[in-house]
């Protein structure tokens, strides 16, 4: 679809507010509807509109596999990292009030928003990968 | 602070492990990482089940949300055992894998292959301890999605057809369990086990709980592949890689039937199932019939992980002929063959195994004048297929005793007749086997060595393993007989 200029250009001045989109309703998940999951799509959708107008070799060089494989790993990491740090800290696995003991409010908040976070890596970077396997696919004769 | 946490730490450390196995890629690192885990995650589970006996049930909140409301992690003796065994297996299974999985994954993918297995581990691990009945679905998930994974990567191209085949079977069980559990979780609100059996018993008249325990059964026997909703199981066996179709063969029917057994007991009450509709009516004629079909037609397979896949679901039909009886005998034997069976169909695949990355092949033409090519390995086989039978002295020995126990103490002789008489035709099966194996003469001169050292331990440990249960019974059959007694509400 290189070639079209309507597509390119609309692509153009799409992509970004999409991915601008996503960091909104990742991070504004804990106040309206959103979160970790929604927002890792949207992401994930800016990057396959990318490859379906520029092709995927262009979408493969700004977003490389390896980072991607590795981007799945680092969300779930983050998200049990963060259990983990409440189990060190003497309570118990994924109790956020560990994160802020003298407000537990403010604890619990933080510790959803590093989850989400997780939650949004993982399902973006899962997303793109999946995209990418399908479109790489070559047809079998 | 390990020993508080224990419930979680069994589940945590491999889930974490996991993506770590993608972030080290290095092939023998991750190897290394991952037995490494798996050994932690056999002592951890060893602690928990020493825990259980001696202090009684053990109760974790996640997050510090305290049940019904939050999500409970509860080990009494049934899931502390399975616990244990899915963990030996796979803490035994990691030696075996280092050789095999070289042998038979192409190496770009070893890394992907261990975090598969760690994966399916945490799946099945998580599937067992938890007290929350939507919990159950997230692992069942967990583990099933990296079980189709695991043997997509076998080396035969129908591997994918078979993998595709357990995921539509798969998935329509799992959703099935979803929508039992759905309907209950609208009846009482609740999802946590427990609170589910205190509120559930309210509900028996209506037609919700009818349609829930209906849906939610039916998924379960589709996971735990019960005749004859079996189908997905031979394929799927037969074409994955040998560590595969080891570590699923041991441990994953094995959990879904720890499912069925905390669900039918545990949730809806033994009262209501058997009693008010008569579940038992359907469960044992299925089990025996299961049993002869499944057995005959392991007569007949030419290839020989085929055969035994076969032959696991005709086993199925034993751990559900005892959960049947509905008796302190019956379960027990349930149980414990649960855990037998698992040790010696584990070792023989693990034959099968060694077999393979010497000949490349588990087709029984193949195997002929095997017992002087590889004496070790036939050795182990053979040991492994006496216990199948159930030969004294060997753990399927043990199992059947409780079983025809159970089915004399019930007055129904002829069950207990027609269950002897099936050890025949898995002697008819086994011979087969060494008939090839020892009497027939190679057709070509080809010197085949011994597998590997690694190989030998993991096939050795299981197979000495099922001889050792055979005669030192102790710890088997006092934990089945706890498990039972709490299961059916009576203290032995």
């Amino acid at each position: 679809m290189k070639h079209q200029s309507i597509p390119r250009v609309v692509g153009k001045w799409l992509i970004p507010p999409i991915l601008l989109f996503a960091l909104y309703v990742q991070f504004h998940g804990d106040f309206g509807p959103g979160g970790g999951f929604q927002a890792g799509v949207i992401f994930a959708a800016a990057v396959v509109l990318y490859a379906l107008i520029f092709g995927l070799q262009a979408a493969k060089q700004i977003v490389k596999p390896r980072i991607i494989e590795t981007l799945v790993a680092l969300g779930v990491l983050l998200y049990a990292g963060t259990g983990l740090i409440s189990l060190f800290l003497g309570y118990n696995f994924l109790d956020y009030t560990a994160l802020d003991p003298d407000s537990a409010p403010h604890g619990q908040h933080l510790g959803i928003f590093l989850v989400e976070l997780g939650v949004g890596i993982t399902v973006a970077a899962v997303m793109i990968a999946i995209f990418f396997a399908f479109a790489g696919r070559r047809r079998l004769r | 602070m390990i020993d508080m946490h224990l419930p979680i730490l069994l589940i945590v450390i491999p889930l974490v492990a996991a993506p770590l196995c993608v972030l080290l890629r290095q092939k023998t690192l991750v190897w290394a990482f991952t037995s490494l885990v798996c050994l932690a995650a056999l002592c951890m589970a060893s602690m928990l089940l020493i825990r259980v006996l001696e202090e009684g049930v053990v109760s974790y909140a996640i997050g510090g949300w305290i049940a019904p409301w939050g999500i409970e992690y509860r080990v009494d003796t049934i899931n502390a055992f399975v616990l244990l065994l899915v963990s030996i297996i796979a803490a035994v299974l990691t030696f075996f894998a280092l050789p095999s999985v070289a042998d038979e994954i192409s190496g770009k993918q070893h890394y992907l292959f261990y975090t598969a297995y760690l994966l399916c581990l945490t799946g099945l691990m998580g599937i067992t301890i938890t007290g929350d009945a939507f919990n159950v679905f997230v692992f069942l998930e967990i583990s099933s999605l990296s079980s189709y994974t695991l043997i997509a990567m076998g080396r035969d191209r129908r591997a994918l057809t078979a993998s595709y085949q357990y995921l539509l079977m798969g998935t329509l069980g799992a959703t099935f369990i979803v929508i039992g559990i759905g309907l209950m979780y609208m009846m009482t609100g609740t999802l946590n086990m427990f609170d589910l059996s205190q509120r559930l018993p309210a509900m028996f008249e209506t037609r919700t709980a009818m349609v829930a325990f209906a849906f939610l059964t039916v998924g379960m026997l589709i996971k735990l592949a019960m005749f004859p909703l079996h189908m997905w199981l031979p394929n799927a066996y037969c074409y994955a890689p040998s560590v595969v179709t080891a570590f699923l063969a041991a441990t994953a029917t094995k959990v879904s039937i720890y499912v069925f057994l905390r669900f039918t007991f545990t949730v809806w009450g033994a009262e209501f199932v058997f009693e008010k509709l008569n579940l038992d009516v359907f469960l044992i004629p299925l089990s025996l019939i299961g049993i002869y079909v499944a057995s005959l037609s392991a007569i007949y397979q030419t290839n020989i992980k085929r055969l035994l896949a076969y032959s696991s679901v005709a086993q199925i039909g034993y751990m559900m002929l005892g959960i049947g009886f509905v008796s302190l005998a019956g379960l027990t034997g349930g149980i414990v063959h649960l855990f037998n069976h698992a040790l010696m169909k584990a070792a023989l695949f693990l034959a099968v195994g060694c077999v393979v990355l010497r000949l490349g092949s588990s087709d029984l033409a193949d195997w002929k004048g095997l017992g002087r090519r590889m004496p070790v390995t036939m050795a182990a086989f053979v040991l492994a297929g006496l216990s199948l039978i159930g030969v004294p002295l060997t753990v399927g020995f043990i199992s059947k005793w409780y079983l025809i126990l159970a089915a004399l103490e019930a007055g129904w002789w002829p069950i207990a007749l027609l269950a002897l008489l099936s050890s025949l035709l898995a002697v008819v099966y086994m011979w087969r086997v060494v008939e090839v194996a020892y009497f027939q003469k190679a057709d070509d001169d080809l010197n085949v060595k011994e597998a590997p050292l690694m190989m030998q331990i993991s096939m050795w440990v299981l197979t000495g393993a099922t001889v050792y249960f055979g005669i030192q019974t102790d710890l088997t059959v006092n934990v089945a007989q706890r498990a039972a007694g709490l299961l059916l509400g009576v203290m032995p």
